[in-house]
């Protein structure tokens, strides 16, 4: 807890080099850009005071990331290497075993499985649904406002409350699906849909649709937002079609925002808990089970602590590596220089459009 | 200062003493005088009378301070954890229940939990046998209050509908049930496999008629399941999932909460019955509107005999839960502990229908009838069998079940079930 002990000290200088910035601020302003204008010995004390506004601003966030994100990393990865039940001092040094065992354990490589059909299947099922609605509710109409609302609300519900209101429509035999399947005259599953090994993910998969495709739709309609009209107008007056400009340039322009929210998806898809915890609980014979379902219940569950450790870990550095890959691979496109890119879009797009002119 | 400094200064101030705070928010469990007590009666009757009961025992021992916590069951076991994973005596209450078994074996090895064999030696032997699933190596660690026993609870009214007119006492009666109330259009028997343990309970029953004692008791020693009558269990629970009496999709059905759980199934009279504890009375009441469950079409039958097995036909498997004094807790509370085994205390216990006694003065005030009626069953009973989950422990139990739970739902064979227990078994070795 060596941060907690340096915090008073940074807190004290801390309102010392605030007001002193301030007045450096005013005293600049007219000199133009920040260390260019001003000279000599200044320009030591202006570095000092900076060095010690960074320490102020970033300590309580550094402390915070400390505490709550990196202590907790660290003390998994302790938990790993010791085979511990949950009380007593960690005595029983067991270094890769535990490793070794939540990899060669068959639940925790389907669930494994699960989290990839998670990840795939939404970000298949949601990104066109999502761009098809986003796309009808761009145009003006009456009660768009109202639609984008209906669209939106799953996602403003707690995972927990959806989860509930769809266990209560999923029961078996009883249940408003089942009632409605029978109606249409189908026979609903014997164990029905959630207790089915053979559905019970795919049925999970699209509550989390339902429930994830407001976020989507949000994001690409501010994406669309986002588009010049001047574009749209320009391929109006070119005689494209209301679906040609749709095609040609807004799901274009929109890859950005695509890409960025597959991202969220897929780390959200990754760690998916709450909604099949409630559902399923991983259940039917493990057939919806998660990583974090899995590290739940070897941890708190079978008190296994080391090997929930251990699962946790290998989860962190899945989602790591992922995230990584995925920032390499397809965001460092959008993370470069802006205008480039656009210009890159736009030149590609009015290329499209003049060589259909002339085609014309 | 300006203002934004000093809500800076304000918060690293606040970050400091959280970060500080947390570890002397603890009670004052150190102090001789002080027993902290936890418990999971958090409604009444049961919350009101343990209150009076501390108070009782403040009066007859003056000087002495009880704290009462209550908490919802749930709740007391997490926080149990957090306390022991703490370490730090402070946190640990010093009268909290223990379920016995593995999980105790591990607070005992981890020396939590403090030896009453001696001090408590009259209780022990009032108690008798049961309180073996509370003993480590011929030690008492803990003395059991309420010990129930798990059978089927059943609807008279339908049993009667379907033409029963003798509850089953053997497979093949159990069988016959299935088969008449099949016929007359209603469930037989509901189970919350979503939950594992209901469904778990099936086929820790069937090992209780397969397996002789000195088999069980062996096992829960050695952690060996090699014996032949575990595999035979097994295949009688495949029997029994065979016959398909189960309700409409079990697997995906909780085990007590909400009318469409297996206790709501059966207290709204959707299914015919239900293997399950002591509790689900108390459970079905709670469930339906009238608070009254089945009311007088509540009836109870042990679990079927199988022919062949070795065990006692009158054993019977179930748990409860015993009062645990911990390591670091002052001397009066192991006085409290035995006053709370009292016959006094026992008796209020069983009139406010908090479980089953254990204390053999006190099981006469049961007012329940369907109560009263099951602790004669217990009490006749040459030994009841600890939950397999609860006494080989958390981590082979939880193995256990799954691999049950995967044959509920046809993913599995009795030899995965003892595949898999022993699997789970040989790492605790």
């Amino acid at each position: 807890m060596t941060h907690d002990v340096t915090e008073p000290a940074a807190a004290a200088s801390g309102h010392a080099t605030s007001d002193a910035r301030r007045t450096g601020a005013v005293r600049r302003a007219p000199g133009g850009p920040a260390g260019t204008g001003s000279a000599g010995p200044n320009r030591r004390g202006d570095d000092w005071r900076k060095r010690l506004e960074i320490l102020v601003f970033v300590t309580p966030a550094l402390a915070l990331i400390a505490l709550f994100v990196a202590w907790p990393i660290v003390t998994a990865v302790r938990f790993s290497v010791y085979d511990w039940k949950g009380f007593g001092d960690l005595t029983d040094f067991v270094g890769l075993e535990n490793y070794a065992e939540v990899l060669g354990d068959e639940v925790f490589r389907s669930a494994v499985g699960h989290n990839m059909v998670i990840v795939v299947g939404s970000i298949l099922l949601q990104l066109p649904l999502g761009v098809a609605i986003a796309l009808l509710l761009n145009r003006k109409m009456r009660g768009q406002g109202l639609l984008r609302t209906i669209i939106f609300v799953p996602y403003v519900l707690a995972e927990v409350i959806a989860a509930v209101v769809w266990l209560q429509l999923l029961q078996p035999q009883y249940g408003f699906i089942d009632a409605v399947t029978a109606q249409i005259g189908l026979t609903p599953p014997e164990q029905g849909w959630l207790g089915t090994p053979e559905y019970a993910l795919w049925i999970v998969l699209l509550v989390l649709t339902w429930k994830y495709l407001g976020l989507a739709v949000l994001l690409f309609l501010a994406g669309m937002q986002g588009v010049s009209e001047e574009l749209h107008e320009a391929a109006q007056l070119d005689g494209a079609s209301w679906w040609q400009t749709q095609w040609r340039i807004t799901i274009p322009l929109l890859g950005p925002t695509m890409r960025t929210w597959a991202f969220l998806s897929m780390i959200g898809s990754i760690q998916c808990f709450d909604m099949i915890w409630v559902l399923t609980q991983g259940g039917p014979a493990d057939a919806t089970a998660t990583m974090a379902t899995y590290l739940i219940d070897e941890g708190t569950k079978r008190h296994n602590y080391g090997i929930a450790g251990a699962a946790s870990v290998i989860l962190f550095v899945i989602a790591f590596a992922m995230a990584l890959a995925y920032q390499v691979l397809i965001l460092r496109r959008d993370t470069q220089d802006d205008t480039q890119r656009y210009t890159r879009a736009e030149s590609a797009l009015f290329g499209a459009l003049s060589r259909k002119r002339k085609a014309a | 200062m300006s203002r934004k400094t000093q809500a800076l200064a304000a918060l690293c101030a606040g970050l400091m003493i959280a970060a500080t705070g947390c570890g002397s928010s603890g009670d004052s469990g150190g102090d001789d005088n002080t027993i902290i007590w936890w418990h999971n009666s958090n409604n009444d009757p049961g919350k009101g009378y343990y209150e009076q009961v501390a108070k009782d025992f403040e009066k007859a021992n003056p000087g002495v301070d009880v704290k009462v916590q209550a908490f919802a069951h749930e709740d007391m076991l997490t926080k149990l954890d957090a306390a022991f994973q703490s370490g730090d005596p402070e946190q640990i209450p010093d009268v909290y229940m223990e379920r016995g078994g593995g999980e105790l074996a591990d607070h005992v090895e981890a020396g939590l939990t403090k030896d009453l064999s001696e001090d408590a030696s009259d209780e022990i032997d009032m108690i008798g046998g049961s309180v073996a699933g509370w003993q480590v190596d011929g030690k008492t660690y803990a003395l059991p209050f309420s010990i129930g026993v798990v059978g089927f609870w059943y609807n008279k009214d339908l049993f009667a509908k379907a033409g029963i007119t003798t509850a089953p006492t053997t497979m093949e009666d159990f069988y016959a049930a299935v088969d008449k109330l099949k016929a007359a259009g209603i469930q037989p028997v509901s189970v919350g496999a979503k939950d594992a343990w209901p469904a778990a309970h099936y086929y820790y029953w069937t090992a209780v008629r397969e397996c002789s004692e000195d088999v069980l008791t062996s096992a829960v020693k050695s952690l060996d399941f090699s014996d032949a009558c575990f595999e035979k269990a097994g295949d009688d629970l495949v029997d029994i999932v065979a016959k398909k009496p189960f309700n409409n999709g079990f697997l995906s059905t909780g085990a007590q909460e909400g009318p469409t759980s297996a206790s709501g199934l059966l207290a709204t009279g959707k299914v015919a019955m239900e293997l399950a504890g002591h509790w689900e009375p108390g459970v079905m009441q709670g469930i339906t509107e009238d608070k009254k469950g089945l009311g007088d079409k509540t009836g109870w039958f042990a679990f079927p005999q199988i022919e062949g097995g070795q065990g006692d036909p009158a054993a019977q498997m179930g748990g409860g839960d015993a009062w645990a004094v911990s390591e670091g807790a002052p001397d009066a509370s192991v006085d409290f502990v035995k006053y709370l085994l009292s016959t006094d205390v026992q008796t209020g216990f069983a009139k406010n229908g908090m479980g089953l006694p254990t204390n053999p003065d006190a099981t006469g005030a049961l007012t329940d009838p369907a109560l009263a009626d099951l602790i004669k069953v217990r009490d006749s009973a040459p030994y009841v069998q600890l939950y397999f989950d609860t006494a080989f422990g958390q981590s082979v139990g939880g193995a256990m079940n799954d691999a049950i739970v995967n044959v509920f739902a046809g993913k599995g064979s009795a030899a995965d079930i003892v595949k898999a227990t022993q699997a789970a078994a040989d790492k605790e070795k």
